[in-house]
This record gives structure tokens, C-alpha cells and sequence, in this order.
């Protein structure tokens, strides 16, 4: 198969959205999760890279909105411009990168990360298509709007597409 | 105004000199463990996005060994060693005294990554052991971790605390050279993460405010 398109690189922390025959991607996302919003219809998707579950646990007044769990999947929305009755989701990452003896809270942010992006998904009634979270890979991820699948490259593991 | 804007150019030159005394008593470490020469470049510090954090360690896909811990005590932070996969299988031959390890290979891989972590112990505790005497401070290493994963996955768990404040990370850079062994490229990169609210405690035990 011949690529046409672009690919659309997301940062850490950052959102955009994407056009078929373009295709979007971020990389190395570890305890972080990536969450793809998609419409079959307009062949149009977005991608978030979301570090931390909650906009409660910033300390300073400004906040990146594309960070946070609760906001970064509205404002992924608003980006995309798109009823959300039409959307669906895809997501990966939230691993467990370290395994330490007597963890505390904050490192296990990775099932938190995942916990929180369902909870707000669920609220939107956006419904979750395929998932590959967890586990202690790092993941980096492609999303081709065109076929709305998704493409999953970890070190230890290999490719898989869900 | 957030922590990383407040820092002065004067403040950046003394996180700059625990860097090179820190990672100066680790190269110590590294080369009597190793028996060999080993380098240190002079320390970068840097204010710089996340994106650009994974930048300073190859790129976010950018496969890598990693030794992690978590610094508890009157300050608190992250510490990454962070080696290319040649480099590490080169450390833990020299170690295990095993010229043919090889991370493929699985069955070998235990006792190597014994070494390495061993290796990871040795160095950070005596980085943090002269940052503990040079500020005063107490300050206790979690027991170190290791991960060989993509650089992005691999740091971004570092930056978990520091991004509940900003969006910017003052990281203390020192890069270890193993001198006349390898190409360059092939090095070991300390980084130090102090937690935002761990400045104004370090540069208070330096008597600078």
C-alpha cells in the first residue's frame, strides 16, 4: 500500500487533530495514555496525550488543558468540532514502567491514567472500540483515520493493530 | 509565576555545580567498579519543555537503559542513568566478567541486569551521598529500578510529580564518557529532577535565597 498522507506528530501533554489520508501519531508513552477520538463518517480523528488523571492535582493556576484526563478529552472535542454521538474511542498506554517495592500512589499513575480516561469517556457516552493498556511496555502509537485503525509499536513486544 | 520562571541565571550556575560534584563522585564510582578511565563532561542545566526533556535523551523512541529512583528525604526528586543498550551490555561484560552478554538473549539477561542495577546502586547513592553532604540535606534513595524501554515512557514516569506544576522541568544534566572503549554516542547520561518545591530547600541549605 502506497502512504500518501502526512503523519501528524503529538507531543507530551498535546492534542490535535487529523484528517484521512493524513495519519497521527505520538511516541513513548509509558504510564501516559493516548486517546483517539474518531469519526467513520468524516474521516476525521484526534489524539491526545494525556500524563496525569486529574486537573485537581496541578499546583499552579494556568494549566494545559491536553494534560489532564478530565479536561483533555473535552478539549479534544471542542477541537474536533464533531457531535459526540458520533465519536468513538481507541486508546493505549497507562503502563506500569517500574515496579518498586511499597509503591505509593502517584506511582501507579499509569492504571489511574486509564481508570480516569474511562470515567470521562463514559460521561460523554463515547464508547470505547478496542483498548491495549497496561502491562510494563512503553507504546508508540498511529492512528490512519481512513481504515480507524490503530497501530501499536512497543520495544519488547512487537506490532499489533487494534 | 510558576517555579521554573523564578529560577535566576546565578541559582542555575549552583545547580550546575551539584551536577559536577555529584555526577563527578559517580564517575569516581564508575571507574574504580569498571577499572578503567572514565570522563564527565562539564553539567548542562536547562529549563525545557517535556518534549524537549525526551530530546536531551535520544528522542521519545529512542530505546534505552534506564536506572530510576526516587530521592525521599528533606529534599525530594527523581534520578535517571540513562545508557544506550551498547553501552549497558559493554558495562555489565566488564561486571560479570561474561564477554558474550547480550540483552537478545534471554536466560542471561537475570544475572546482567543484577549487575546493572547493582552498577545503578553504586552510582547514584554515591551522586546522592555527596549532594547529602555538599547541601547538608537528608536525603534517602528509593532501592533503583530498571527499565530498557522507549526514552518517552521511560522519563515521563519522572516527571509525574513536576507536572502537577508546570509545564517546564529544570533537569541537571551530566553525560559519563568510558573513555577510549566506545564511539561517541555510546555514553551515560545522569539526570536530576529535583520536585518543584525542592529548590527553594536546596538553595536555602546553600545559604542562597
Amino acid at each position: 500500500m502506497i502512504k500518501t498522507g502526512n503523519i501528524i506528530k503529538v507531543g507530551i501533554a498535546d492534542a490535535n487533530t487529523v484528517l484521512s489520508p493524513d495519519t497521527i501519531r505520538t511516541s513513548g508513552l509509558g504510564s501516559c495514555v493516548g486517546v483517539i477520538l474518531y469519526d467513520e463518517r468524516s474521516k476525521k480523528a484526534g489524539l491526545v496525550h494525556i500524563m496525569l488523571p486529574d486537573s485537581s492535582l496541578a499546583r499552579s493556576g494556568e494549566i494545559n488543558p491536553a494534560k489532564f484526563a478530565d479536561t483533555g478529552i473535552s478539549y479534544l472535542i471542542e477541537m474536533l468540532s464533531i457531535p459526540t454521538s458520533r465519536l468513538k474511542a481507541k486508546l493505549a498506554g497507562g503502563a506500569q514502567m517500574f515496579q518498586f517495592a511499597g509503591q505509593k500512589d502517584t506511582m501507579r499513575i499509569g492504571p489511574r491514567n486509564v481508570e480516569a480516561v474511562k470515567k470521562v469517556l463514559n460521561s460523554y457516552k463515547i464508547k470505547i472500540i478496542s483498548e491495549d493498556t497496561g502491562g510494563s511496555s512503553g507504546r508508540t502509537i498511529e492512528f490512519d483515520p481512513a481504515s480507524c485503525l490503530l497501530h501499536i509499536r512497543t520495544v519488547n513486544i512487537g506490532e499489533k493493530v487494534i | 509565576m510558576s517555579y521554573d520562571e523564578e529560577i535566576t541565571a546565578y541559582q542555575l550556575d549552583i545547580l550546575k555545580e551539584i551536577g559536577n560534584i555529584g555526577a563527578g563522585n559517580a564517575a569516581t564510582a564508575l571507574s574504580s567498579l569498571l577499572s578503567t578511565k572514565v570522563d564527565m563532561a562539564v553539567p548542562h542545566v536547562k529549563v525545557v519543555s517535556f518534549d524537549e526533556m525526551m530530546d536531551i535523551a535520544g528522542g521519545p523512541e529512542n530505546v534505552v537503559v534506564s536506572v530510576f529512583l526516587r530521592i525521599e528525604g528533606e529534599m525530594t526528586g527523581s534520578m535517571f542513568f540513562i545508557l544506550s543498550t551498547q553501552q549497558a551490555e559493554s558495562f555489565i561484560r566488564t561486571l560479570t566478567k561474561n564477554p558474550s552478554f547480550c540483552f537478545d538473549e534471554i536466560g542471561e539477561s537475570e544475572i546482567g541486569l543484577s549487575a546493572l542495577q547493582e552498577m545503578g546502586n553504586i552510582l547514584s547513592g554515591s551522586y546522592l551521598s555527596s549532594l547529602s553532604d555538599f547541601t547538608n540535606l537528608n536525603l534517602y534513595p528509593t532501592v533503583p529500578a530498571i527499565a530498557i524501554d522507549m526514552a518517552g515512557a521511560i522519563i515521563s514516569f519522572g516527571l509525574v510529580e513536576l507536572s502537577q506544576a508546570g509545564d517546564k522541568v529544570i533537569v541537571i544534566d551530566t553525560e559519563l564518557t568510558d573513555e577510549g572503549k566506545h564511539q561517541a554516542g555510546a555514553n551515560g547520561q545522569f539526570f536530576l529532577l529535583p520536585d518543584p518545591e525542592s529548590f527553594k530547600i536546596l538553595f536555602r541549605s546553600l545559604g542562597v535565597d
